[in-house]
């Protein structure tokens, strides 16, 4: 299965298909960026699940998946090509060694495939047509505004220009997916190359489906108290909430103690799975905590 | 389900895309940035085909013309307005599956706007502060320049304050860069650039094998300036934003904030070319203008919601305050302290520190003091120029006392 969803339900049923459960809006704007070969522009809070997206899109479309995670000072040469000096350098000292070092003819030959090395993003310009990568460029806020820059002929255009080399263009361009924590603003004109999508936290009823997929070993009732108390928490102002992947591992360490239900203690000795600033779980452990477990057992009860 | 499942004369072919031009003329009034390359998507991304219900036509629209976070609002009361009282679209979306469209249930931030962007008139521009046409005193023209620099903007006459927004305009930060992790071509580098050796090499045709150098790029770190412009910072306030208007003309990665009872990022505001316009946009984006004053409540929010996005990469803060605070100091003081912990350097300026036997006497001051790495008097050109000084690296004239210098006055009166 390679090709592209072909409505806005397919798409939803595919992400689920992969346990990834994608509310409509996210759905909408996924099938947008496949059926219109553009980049989807993730942003939202960490662990809301941008990154995974990308993971579940390469495997159900059973695409190659070419992970650029970003990093201040990212350059051309360790993300999109680079050449082989070592290689290059013997190949000069041979020529020279058997006399046949012509200068044209050796500058052509030094700067040609063989001694190319391709990284990230010049791989994902070379799928096979039907076959074209997903390229997911992590995190592109730790970078600086010269690499966003160097983006917009590769988003645009498909294409990466080697000066010694020419230009190569993709056969068919890859699925891009391009995630920010937003800890800077990246630049109008790469946003405007791409569909945006802010990821939100997700509602309750969402999240416990998540948890119900990602974390089956946690019971039923286990899991609506921990989906009813993570949300909770996220309306509580705190410095960092607790993003979905926090949700999932909390499940999972839960399971793990054997837990059956939630009590003070349990979440007290297990709140740093889910927080992870001392001000946050100083402020829940005072008896904020306590109270919204005594709302979360007292609303469930209710039903 | 799709768009060619609607009846004769309502196919995209028709009035869809005339409705989706004015849509996003609409969205464009309202403050969006979008132009024709988004509308021209819109209208082929609504021809894809996807399209079955109100919700799905929402979020089509939105992928494609929203482009900020901040804009969904916005986006999502112009949607509601533009397409009931058009009423087009909901006869349309009524042949198909009719589910609930996603509306937000009150009007938000965004309605003002969107009323404005959908009433023809543009929306009132704010009325500029009038400036008194005064007479010029003939004292001050022989060494009005000296005068000028020294005197308090507080108490200037209006045509002395416009001569010193000329001269704060003036102020360049420059020279504080620091070391980043990009490499660039350097004659005298640190690491050989084996690229460039290469390619200067089969230019020889591989005779020669000269090295040549790269060497860290340099660049000052992001400014962040948080402003108070509450009633007892008035006179001071407009001043300020035609100074920070004029670093942010010549530096990279400035952000302003302005703060009352509310915090308000005004950088967009402040990127206008023109001096005069950004400053009226920047007053007028501001709804608590010489308002009271809740710093640490703005503290608080700014360390929430922007500290992680603006104060990446070593950021320089000036925090410009009376410290004048009148609610009670442990939020202040605990703000205070995540601010220092995530910003490389914390400089307060305050315009009371220009009298002569200033006490940080004050109990919001004491709060704050010991969080920040300098404290500089704020009130006069001179003082803008040796805090230019400051922040460039120079290191002309006396350092300014520690901090906790002014603490250990008070504990020993």
């Amino acid at each position: 299965m390679t090709q592209v969803p072909a409505s806005i339900e397919k798409t939803v049923a595919l992400l689920a298909g992969a346990d990834y459960v994608a509310d409509r809006s996210l759905a909408t704007v996924l099938f947008l960026a496949l059926r219109m070969g553009r980049p989807l522009f993730l942003e939202g809070e960490a662990g809301v699940g941008k990154t995974e997206l990308a993971k579940v899109l390469a495997k159900t479309l059973d695409r190659p998946l070419i992970r650029l995670q970003c990093y201040e000072g990212l350059d051309i040469s360790s993300a999109v090509y680079e050449w082989n000096h070592a290689a290059q350098m013997i190949e000069i000292r041979l020529r020279e060694a058997t006399g046949s070092a012509e200068g044209d003819a050796l500058r052509s030959d030094i700067f040609s495939e063989r001694f190319l090395i391709r990284r990230p993003v010049l791989q994902a310009l070379g799928g096979e047509p039907g076959r074209a990568p997903v390229l997911l460029i992590d995190e592109l806020d730790r970078t600086d505004e010269a690499f966003e820059a160097f983006l917009l002929e590769v988003l645009s255009d498909h294409q990466v220009t080697i000066p010694e080399f020419g230009t190569i263009r993709a056969a068919e361009p890859p699925i891009v997916v391009i995630t920010t924590n937003r800890t800077r603003e990246i630049h109008d004109a790469l946003k405007r190359r791409c569909l945006y999508h802010w990821l939100d936290y997700p509602s309750a009823e969402r999240e416990l489906d998540i948890v119900q997929r990602k974390a089956p070993g946690a019971g039923a009732d286990l899991s609506r108290e921990i989906v009813a108390y993570v949300q909770k928490l996220r309306a509580a102002d705190l410095f960092k909430a607790p993003g979905v992947a926090e949700t999932i591992d909390w499940a999972t360490a839960l399971t793990e103690l054997d837990a059956l239900a939630l009590d003070p203690q349990l979440v007290s000795d297990t709140l740093g799975v889910l927080l992870k600033y001392q001000d946050d779980i100083a402020r829940i452990e005072k008896g904020e905590g306590r109270e919204m477990l005594n709302a979360v057992k007292r609303e469930l009860a209710l039903g | 389900m799709s768009w060619q499942a609607a009846p004769e004369g309502e196919r995209p072919g028709g009035q869809i895309p005339a409705n989706v031009v004015h849509f996003a003329g609409a969205l464009r009034r309202a403050g969006l940035r979008t132009g024709p390359a988004e509308t021209l998507d819109a209208i082929s991304a609504l021809r894809l085909g996807g399209v079955g219900s109100r919700e799905d036509f929402y979020w089509t629209l939105h992928a494609v013309f929203v482009h900020r976070h901040e804009d969904g609002p916005v986006f999502a009361e112009v949607f509601a307005a533009f397409w009931r009282t058009r009423q087009m679209i909901e006869k349309m979306i009524a042949l198909f599956s009719g589910r609930a469209p996603a509306r937000p249930a009150e009007r938000k931030a965004g309605g003002r706007r969107a009323d404005e962007a959908l009433s023809d008139g543009l929306p009132p521009r704010p009325a500029r502060q009038d400036k008194p046409i005064l007479d010029v005193d003939a004292r001050f023209t022989v060494s009005a320049d000296d005068l000028l620099r020294s005197k308090d903007f507080a108490q200037m006459t209006a045509s002395e304050l416009e001569a010193a927004r000329r001269a704060v305009q003036n102020l360049v930060l420059t020279g504080d860069e620091r070391r980043t992790r990009r490499l660039r071509p350097h004659t005298r580098g640190e690491r050989i650039d084996l690229r460039e050796t290469l390619r200067a090499s089969a230019r020889t045709g591989g005779d020669l094998l000269l090295p040549h150098w790269r060497t860290a790029q340099r660049r000052p770190p992001p400014l962040v300036v948080l402003a108070d412009i509450s009633g007892s910072m008035s006179q001071y306030s407009r001043l300020f934003l035609h100074f920070f208007h004029a670093v942010t003309a010549r530096r990279r990665r400035v952000h302003t904030f302005l703060f009352g009872t509310r915090l308000t990022n005004v950088t967009r505001e402040l990127s206008r070319r023109d001096p005069d316009e950004a400053v009226d946009r920047s007053a007028a984006a501001v709804r608590d203008w010489s308002g009271g004053t809740r710093i640490g409540e703005a503290l608080a929010l700014f360390n929430k919601d922007w500290s992680r996005r603006v104060l990446s990469e070593g950021a320089t803060v000036l925090l410009i305050t009376d410290g004048l605070e009148r609610d009670d100091t442990t939020l202040l003081e605990r703000e205070m302290k995540r601010l220092h912990l995530s910003s490389k350097r914390l400089v307060w300026l305050n315009p009371l520190l220009r009298f002569d036997g200033f006490a940080a006497k004050a109990k919001g001051m004491r709060a704050m003091l010991p969080h920040v790495d300098e404290f500089r008097p704020v009130h006069s050109v001179a003082s803008l120029e040796a805090l230019s000084a400051a922040l460039s690296g120079a290191r002309a004239g006396p350092a300014p006392r520690s901090p906790r210098d002014w603490l250990r006055d008070v504990a020993e009166a």
